[in-house]
């Protein structure tokens, strides 16, 4: 075969290949991707039932252990709004005031409740 | 003290920018003395950092709390060793680690090249230090570690918990040596470009430099897998968290670099993809180091929200656009010499191998990015998690594995049916025999992609085992030497090429460990009283009795487990979860305090060759609670009593102290006394020391390819190697020579 179309063909294959997977790559990322909420988009738009990923970092102070209950408050990284949390479950070694988390919840009256074992810092 | 340190940083920052001016003008007019000031402005900075970095440390040694950095992180409670590696646990700390280690490799490659090179050089110093001002004056204007408070505390907040392991006080620095040793090919690709003096010869100079930085980031990378499966109580080694992709971003990218540089060495092509692999490589380096400092994702490294992300991302954005403008430049001089002469060569396979590589790159990137991508796009954060890599990366590794398999067996430029036979026939029918074992004794049909892993692995080995026995003979045949001492000098004799396949059965050991660990793992989250027992793996785990340990910085509450297999012991574990002060919160009272800060975990681990049997307690303190109450109650009603001046007397806070303590220790006490069912999580794991013992390997493989080569030996080879064929070709010797530079 002449050496050019050779090399147009591998070319093809490699942008193909290169395609396919930048394709997957978004597909999957958001199909499976999960909102991440802040505390103030969570207080604006959260409705009780449903689940969201909550992102911020943990408010100094807040952090108590009631039964077996964890209780604290996730702040707005860029706002003073925070939100109460009441989680049960795995609590990573990590978890302390100041530390960035993501925790699943459900709006339950003013408060969110975790899902359990879904805190990861 | 710390006034010279901020002098030494000011004084730095001078040195560098006259350095650059020094630097270019004299590869500009050619006069030698201008460029070898610019040099000299590199160990200037070099001795400048180094007394600065002293003067850090020892600030730390003397806990000295006029210094912000060391009041916020250290204390004097905590340990001599970890006092050290406290100075680099805070964002100022780090970055004058950072600018430290910089201005030592920089004075170290430009000293080896100072009758070398002496075109690119000068460019090169100047983009060195250009990276060494960017980061001095990170120090001097963002971020100082001689920040001083006038009125300092007594008491230091002391090191982060977590990072109260031996390894920490290698992690670190290992990685940062990674990432600066990256800047030096970065700064001789920029200089070769702009010369137009892009043949091997900057290759030639950098090429241990790119492999040292693979190492010790590979080592870096490694240390922070184990201190994540040892100290942080969920099981795992690796959460795909943005700091660890963070690190292991270049490092595919310089993996892929080592392996294509040896082309164009060879046979004079991919000289744009070569030069495009390091500028990328370094670019991510800097990327790591701005996902760390500037809080733009969450992660347990991170140093929290800060100012740096703003010239992080001008710095970025200049080394991409000055990276593209450079290549674009000189894409003519760029040129490969020759042609790919088939899909079945050597330097094909080293080419699928570059281009697996980057796109796992590609990969851990956009999933990494994609919350800020998302935003950016849709003005949400989404965020995919761990689950999203494995689609992509799983098959990826395959296929990595069974070209670091292919790679030393084939020949160069184009593979014949005979040299297929002759290499591959026993390391395939290894591998097969392996699929074939595993499918009839095993469950592992369950897990396609672990067994497909295991049979890769054994190619992988078999191939490696083949080519150094092969060597082994051939030398042994033409030198009559022992087997040992044949075998040793054959590796001494050729340190890169043996180093390499040492390495790449490293990578089979350690993603073996990775595929069984992963795929066959068994994990139980239980609650079991003292006496009682759980199944997991097949072993019996039984709650022997609880343990409490009281120190003036934690109060730990753990358990004894028995481990046992079919009745018969196996093991005595312990495990226990500390528990720290949580300090300046005003809502706990002087008991509570104790109970409600960060929590450590101490694993309980049988470590073994087949399996790794885990466990960590997670105890409930809920019976202790009105305890707890009741102690807040007394000692406040108690401090309440007290006038402003018994308060300040030092015997009375004595007193409360003592009290307070014993109180504590009552409280721990009662866990053990009065003990009430308590959560575990264990976990039986195959193989996992298989990833660290392959780690070693890879580090040892690493090693010997670096290792200096005597200079008897460097006379003896020739100037540029040609296109070999590997050990497996019957009749004409093993070649024992390396090429050298």
């Amino acid at each position: 075969m002449d050496p050019s179309r050779k090399r147009a063909i591998r070319l093809t294959v490699a942008l193909t290949a290169a395609l396919l997977l930048a394709s997957a790559l978004v597909w999957t990322s958001f199909a499976a991707g999960q909102k991440e909420l802040t505390a103030s988009q969570l207080l604006s738009q959260a409705k009780p039932g449903q689940s969201y990923v909550l992102a911020g970092t943990v408010l100094a102070g807040s952090v108590r252990h009631v039964g077996t209950a964890l209780i604290f408050r996730v702040r707005d990284p860029a706002l003073e709004v925070s939100v109460p949390v009441i989680y049960r479950g795995i609590v990573p070694d990590p978890f302390a005031a100041g530390r960035g988390v993501l925790v699943t919840v459900r709006k339950q009256g003013t408060s969110f409740v975790g899902e359990q074992n879904s805190l990861t810092t | 003290m710390a006034a010279l340190g901020r002098v030494l940083l000011i004084l730095g920052l001078v040195v560098a920018l006259y350095g650059i001016g020094a630097s270019l003008h004299g590869a500009r007019s050619g006069q030698l003395e201008w460029v070898q000031s610019g040099r000299r402005a590199v160990y200037t900075l070099a001795a400048l950092m180094t007394l600065a970095f002293a003067i850090l440390e020892d600030a730390f040694l003397r806990s000295d709390f006029s210094f912000n950095v060391v009041s916020s992180a250290s204390s004097t409670t905590t340990p001599t060793f970890y006092k050290l590696a406290a100075a680099w646990s805070t964002q100022q700390g780090s970055l004058l680690l950072w600018v430290f280690l910089l201005s030592l490799w920089s004075s170290l490659i430009l000293f080896l090249t100072r009758n070398r090179v002496r075109e690119i050089a000068p460019y090169a110093t100047a983009v060195l230090l250009g990276f060494g001002a960017f980061f001095v004056s990170l120090t001097v204007f963002f971020a100082s570690p001689f920040g001083t408070t006038a009125n300092p505390p007594l008491q230091g907040a002391g090191l982060d918990p977590l990072l109260l392991h031996a390894s920490m006080m290698i992690h670190p620095p290992m990685l940062y040596s990674g990432y600066t040793l990256l800047t030096i090919p970065f700064a001789f690709a920029v200089g070769a470009l702009v010369t137009g003096r892009l043949g091997n010869e900057w290759i030639a100079v950098t090429r241990r430099f790119a492999l040292a930085a693979w190492l010790v980031l590979g080592i870096g990378i490694l240390l922070g897998a184990r201190w994540s499966y040892t100290e942080l109580g969920w099981g795992g080694y690796w959460a795909w968290d943005p700091v660890e992709n963070a690190a292991l971003m270049p490092w595919l990218c310089v993996t892929a670099f080592i392996h294509s540089i040896m082309i164009q060495e060879k046979r004079g092509m991919l000289k744009i993809w070569n030069v495009s692999l390091i500028l990328g490589s370094s670019t991510l380096a800097i990327l790591g180091t701005f996902l760390v400092r500037s809080g733009v994702l969450d992660s347990i490294h991170a140093f929290g929200a800060s100012t740096l992300g703003i010239p992080f991302v001008i710095l970025i954005g200049a080394m991409v656009a000055v990276s593209i403008a450079l290549v674009t430049a000189r894409r003519e001089v760029l040129r490969s010499e020759a042609r790919l002469d088939s899909l079945l060569s050597r330097e094909a396979v080293f080419l699928f191998q570059n281009l697996v590589l980057v796109a796992m790159v590609a990969v851990v990137f956009w999933i990494t990015f994609f919350p800020l991508i998302s935003e950016a796009i849709t003005g949400t954060k989404v965020s995919v998690g761990p689950p999203a890599f494995r689609p992509f990366i799983v098959p990826l590794a395959l296929v990595l594995v069974a070209l670091s398999g292919i790679g030393p067996l084939i020949a160069w430029r184009r593979v014949t049916a005979a040299n297929l036979r002759r290499n591959f026939t026993i390391p395939v029918a290894v591998g097969a025999a392996t699929c074939v074992v595993l499918l009839l004794a095993s469950n592992a049909a369950a897990r396609p992609f672990a067994l497909i892993m295991f049979s890769l692995g054994a190619f992988v080995l078999a191939s490696v085992a083949q080519e150094l026995w092969r060597g082994t003979a051939a030398r042994r045949a033409s030198t009559r030497d022992p087997v040992p001492v044949a075998f040793v000098r054959l590796i001494g004799r050729n340190r890169r090429r043996y180093g390499g396949y040492i390495a790449h059965a490293g990578l089979a050991v350690l993603l073996i460990g990775v595929a069984a660990s992963s795929s066959f793992a068994h994990s139980r989250d239980v609650i079991l009283s003292p006496g009682q027992s759980a199944g997991v793996g097949g072993y019996q785990v039984q709650y022997v009795r609880p343990v409490e340990h009281v120190t003036n910085a934690k109060v730990s509450f753990g358990a004894v487990l028995d481990l046992s297999k079919g009745g018969k012991h196996v093991s005595t574990l312990t495990t226990t979860r500390g528990f720290y002060p949580a300090p300046n919160d005003p809502g706990l009272g002087p008991i509570s305090d104790a109970f409600n800060g960060q929590a450590d975990s101490n694993v309980g681990l049988r470590a073994g060759l087949t399996r790794d049997i885990w466990t960590v307690v997670n105890p409930d303190l809920t019976p202790l609670q009105s305890e707890i109450t009741a102690g807040d109650r007394a000692f406040l009603k108690l401090m309440t009593s007290l006038t402003p001046a018994q308060a300040r007397q030092p015997a009375v806070i004595d007193w409360i102290r003592y009290y307070r303590a014993q109180a504590i220790a009552g409280l721990a006490a009662r866990y053990v006394s009065h003990p009430w069912p308590i959560e575990f999580l264990l976990i039986v794991s195959p193989m996992v020391t298989w990833i660290w013992l392959g780690a070693l390997i890879i580090a040892f493989g690493g090693l010997i390819a670096l290792w200096p080569i005597p200079l008897r030996a460097r006379r003896r080879a020739p100037a540029r190697g040609s296109a070999r064929q590997p050990a497996a070709a019957p009749s004409p010797p093993v070649p024992v020579r390396e090429t050298v530079y």
